[in-house]
């Protein structure tokens, strides 16, 4: 039986003609890292081990960002600890405030990661970089600790879903969409411990930055990895950012999946997850209005130029509606400085939107945007639980940036076609 | 190894943000931290819970954030074992490598009622709901992962074997 692309990789990485699933592997790595929340344990628990080093300091990569800048002093001492151990250690790829980013839009920027590596990180939405044709997942502090000291980690493997992607997407339609739509068609579990697998025709018609939207948010139907195969899109990717030789592994073509679920972007429509689930998708234009008090437009998931470009379009010349709350958050310097040179940053602005320095912040209600009770936030983040993003009564919709800057101009959840665009 | 105790009921996806809120995520104090276990979705877990009570859940328990926090707050807190239709799998692995006490049973998560004192035997999988008399079948773990939990998590493994996984 033939393997599937994520096996594959999985296969070369513990040094194995092939795998099968369910199988129990040790796999070298090649990216461990962690962020300000996550380091700390991991630091903490390195510490129980005989093993003092990391095994290598130029694939442990720590990046401060979901409390950073410091929110008051307990997150202070979280960087801080991180901060010592990245000098002790000697790591070359240690990001605080000033070269920071939102880690999974910065370490594929900074080319830390190419196709067909296998990364860990701790935290869940490591598995981004699938965009790039590498085998990526999120892992716990203790396990953080055991790959910076070891180098290797223990898998079991998994099984696929392949997603078949077709047509061509609609203007407004992101890869926000395509993503949502899944999740909201499988269920938060539908991909449990699998990876998905994108394919089709309809891959080349997503940018880059809807390639990492897409993977970004594999964890929240449960999966283990999501992995777009590579193509030209993404050697030139690779090409601009990294000088990191990589490897293109593609599925077999008798390789078996458990299920197979076809997107066509033609069809799709702009979509939005209601509270409390990711799942619980809905069409733009089969509700009743819906007013918010808030719009985030960033995160891991949707912070990249294309995100920043698409809403800035839209709130060009316009202004966020009174009583509403536009905070626009890019995902590392070079994105902002970008933005400044593009002129979106004026836009935002003069629309009544602010811009903010790169950080997690509201997206898991840190700080930079909390909400009240009873308010809402439409936002392009990626989880939408009860308290996410501040009060337990306060509500969540999870949508792409046309929608978010579409909704901050009127006030109610909308797209763009509202504003007659 | 064996848990037992009193069960409190919750039901599917019950995510890491509400077994701990990212707000508290930045504090180191393992005590100070379980002080908010569950606090989003049942603010009385703390008073109600009694050290060896069974958390008893549906499906995809644990469903979120990789944080770690989540199983190490009901571990702290005295949570006994989490028993549960079905596993996030982040929060099944992070369980695992800090010797939390997890099973996945379909059956027994079902069954089993809020108040009903439950044993467990790890090394078997078997579950006895000792108020109703009913027994049920669950997972047992592979044997890597039972000498894992057998050493105390992770890094106990780890340091055991030389410094290898």
């Amino acid at each position: 039986m033939g393997m599937t692309m994520s096996q594959k990789i999985l296969a070369k990485h513990a040094g194995l003609e092939s795998v099968s699933a369910g199988q129990l592997i040790m796999a070298e790595l090649d990216l461990v890292h962690g962020n300000d929340i996550t380091s700390p344990v991991a630091i903490r628990e390195m510490k129980k081990l005989d093993q003092k080093d990391v095994f290598d300091q130029e694939k442990v990569v720590l990046v401060m960002d979901h409390f950073v800048p410091n929110k008051d002093i307990t997150s202070a001492k979280c960087t801080q600890m991180c901060r010592n151990f990245a000098h002790e250690q000697g790591l070359t790829n240690y990001f605080d405030v000033g070269q920071m980013g939102i880690e999974h839009a910065l370490i594929p920027e900074k080319g830390l990661i190419v196709a067909g590596e296998l990364s860990v990180g701790a935290d869940s939405h490591t598995c981004t970089y699938g965009a790039l044709g590498a085998f990526s997942t999120g892992i716990g502090s203790t396990d953080m600790a055991a790959a910076m000291a070891t180098g290797k980690l223990w898998f079991k493997v998994p099984t696929a879903i392949r997603v078949n992607l077709i047509g061509k997407k609609q203007k407004w339609v992101s890869g926000k969409d395509v993503i949502l739509h899944l999740i909201g068609e499988i269920g938060v579990d539908g991909a449990r411990y699998q990876s998905i697998e994108f394919t089709g025709p309809g891959v080349a018609e997503l940018s880059m930055d809807d390639r990492f939207t897409i993977c970004n948010m594999a964890i929240e139907a449960g999966g283990k990895n999501g992995i777009f195969p590579v193509d030209e899109k993404t050697i030139e990717y690779m090409k601009a950012h990294s000088t990191k030789p990589y490897t293109v592994y593609e599925a077999d073509a008798d390789a078996e999946y458990t299920r197979e679920v076809t997107i066509d972007l033609s069809t799709l429509k702009s979509t939005i997850s209601f509270p409390h689930l990711p799942e619980n998708t809905h069409e733009l234009g089969s509700f009743e209005d819906i007013k918010i008090d808030q719009s985030v437009i960033g995160s891991c998931t949707n912070g990249r130029i294309q995100d920043m470009r698409e809403a800035a379009e839209i709130l060009r010349g316009r202004k966020v509606a009174p009583d509403v709350r536009c905070i626009v958050i890019p995902g590392t310097q070079d994105i902002y400085m970008q933005m400044l040179k593009e002129g979106l940053v004026m836009d935002f602005i003069e629309a009544g939107a602010v811009v903010s320095t790169p950080t997690c912040g509201p997206c898991l209600g840190g700080y930079m945007g909390i909400l009240a009770p009873h308010e809402r936030c439409v936002s392009t983040t990626n989880r939408n639980f009860v308290g996410r993003m501040g009060d337990t009564t306060s509500e969540i919709y999870l949508a792409s940036p046309a929608v978010a800057a579409a909704s901050a101009v009127t006030g109610k959840i909308s797209g763009p076609e509202e504003l007659g665009m | 190894m064996n848990a037992e105790g009193k069960v409190l009921k919750y039901g599917d996806n019950i995510d890491t943000d509400v077994i701990i809120p990212a707000r508290y995520l930045a504090i180191q104090d393992k005590q100070e931290l379980a002080s908010h276990a569950m606090e989003d979705i049942d603010q009385d877990f703390m008073k109600k819970l009694h050290a060896g009570d069974i958390v008893v859940a549906g499906k995809n328990f644990g469903c979120g954030s990789s944080r770690e926090h989540a199983p190490q707050v009901l571990q702290t807190s005295g949570v006994g074992c989490v028993i549960a239709e079905s596993f996030a799998r982040i929060f099944y692995r992070n369980a695992l490598n800090i010797g939390f006490p997890i099973i996945e049973a379909p059956e027994a998560a079902q069954a089993i009622a809020e108040g009903d004192r439950v044993k467990v035997d790890f090394d078997t999988g078997l579950i006895t709901d000792e108020t109703t008399g009913k027994t049920f079948q669950g997972q047992p773990f592979p044997e890597f992962l039972q000498k894992m939990i057998a050493a105390g998590g992770l890094m106990a493994y780890v340091n055991q074997n030389g410094g290898k996984i």
